[in-house]
C-alpha cells in the first residue's frame, strides 16, 4: 500500500515538473540566470503553489496526529552546521552549471536524451562519494 | 522563450501538483518529499524506505513519459557540454547528501516547515545557482 501511495506521489510530482516546465533546464537556467537579460521567474511561481500545500500539511502532521499509513512524523532537524552550508554550496554550484536538480533530472531522464542520462550517472555517482565521505 | 501570464498559471499549477505529492508524502507515510534522499537510497539493500522510494522514482521517471505520449513531448534544452555535465552531476549528488537536501526538501519541505536549517540551505544554492548561472556559464560556453 505505501508503495502504491509513492508512486502516485512520485507520479504528481513528475506531473508538476512537466506541466510547469521546471523539467527544462533552460527554463530554470533562465531564473538563476539575472545578467542574461531574458529572466523568467516562473521558478518563483512554482515554488509559491508548491509551498501552499505544504504549509497545510505541516500543520496537520503534528504528534498526536500519526501519518495514515503508520509510522510517525519526522522530528525536527538539527542545528545548521558547516556541513549544511558546504553541501548546500556545492549542490548550487551544479545546479546553476547545468540547470538541473535531482527532482527534473529524474523527471527528464526518458525524455531528455543522452545528456540527461549523463548528468543522472555522475549524480549517482555523486550520491556514493558523498556516502563513502560519511564513513569513518 | 519569453515569459508571459500563462507560464505563471502553469507553474502556480505544476507548483500545486509537486506540493500535493510532497503533502501526500508527508501525510499518509510520514515522509518528507525530498528528491536526493529518496533518489540516493534506492540501491541501498539496507534502507527501510527502499520499496517506497523504488516506486516514488518510478513515478516520477514514468509520467513525463506518458504526458508527453498524451499530448507533446515536453523540451529539454541542455546546452551542456560532456565536461559540464558530469561536473555538475557530480556536485549535484555530493552536495546534496553532504547537505542533506535539495529544491525539493530543503526547498518545498524546509520552508513550509520553516525549518531554519532548510531557509538556510535554500539562501545558499539559491545564491550559488544565480551567481554560476549569471556569471560563469556564459564564460565558460
Amino acid at each position: 500500500m505505501s508503495a502504491v501511495v509513492a508512486l502516485i506521489a512520485g507520479g504528481l510530482f513528475g506531473l508538476g515538473l512537466v506541466v510547469s516546465d521546471m523539467i527544462d533546464p533552460a527554463r530554470v537556467q533562465a531564473f538563476l540566470n539575472v545578467t542574461g537579460g531574458a529572466w523568467d521567474p516562473t521558478l518563483a511561481f512554482v515554488m509559491a503553489g508548491a509551498l501552499v500545500p505544504m504549509l497545510l500539511a505541516w500543520r496537520r502532521a503534528k504528534a498526536p496526529a500519526k501519518p495514515a499509513l503508520g509510522g510517525t512524523y519526522p522530528a525536527p532537524v538539527g542545528a545548521i552546521d558547516r556541513k549544511l552550508i558546504v553541501g548546500a554550496l556545492l549542490f548550487g554550484v551544479g545546479w546553476g552549471l547545468v540547470g538541473l536538480c535531482p527532482g527534473p533530472a529524474l523527471a527528464a531522464i526518458l525524455v531528455g536524451g543522452q545528456s540527461v542520462w549523463i548528468f543522472v550517472a555522475a549524480m549517482f555517482a555523486g550520491f556514493a562519494i558523498a556516502g563513502l565521505m560519511k564513513r569513518p | 522563450m519569453v515569459f508571459d501570464s500563462a507560464d505563471a498559471l502553469h507553474g502556480l499549477i505544476g507548483g500545486a501538483l509537486i506540493g500535493i505529492a510532497s503533502a501526500i508524502m508527508l501525510l499518509a507515510l510520514g515522509r518528507v518529499a525530498g528528491i536526493s534522499g529518496i533518489a540516493a537510497t534506492i540501491f541501498s539493500r539496507t534502507n527501510a524506505h527502499r520499496l517506497t522510494n523504488i516506486a516514488f522514482v518510478v513515478g516520477l521517471v514514468l509520467m513525463p513519459l506518458i504526458y508527453g505520449l498524451i499530448t507533446s513531448p515536453p523540451a529539454i534544452g541542455i546546452t551542456s557540454d560532456l565536461v559540464l555535465l558530469i561536473a555538475g552531476g557530480l556536485l549535484v549528488g555530493i552536495g546534496t547528501r553532504v547537505g542533506n537536501g535539495c529544491t525539493s526538501g530543503h526547498g518545498v519541505c524546509g520552508l513550509s516547515r520553516f525549518s531554519p536549517r532548510s531557509i538556510v540551505a535554500t539562501l545558499v544554492f539559491m545564491a550559488a545557482g544565480i551567481i554560476v548561472a549569471s556569471f560563469v556559464v556564459g564564460m565558460i560556453r
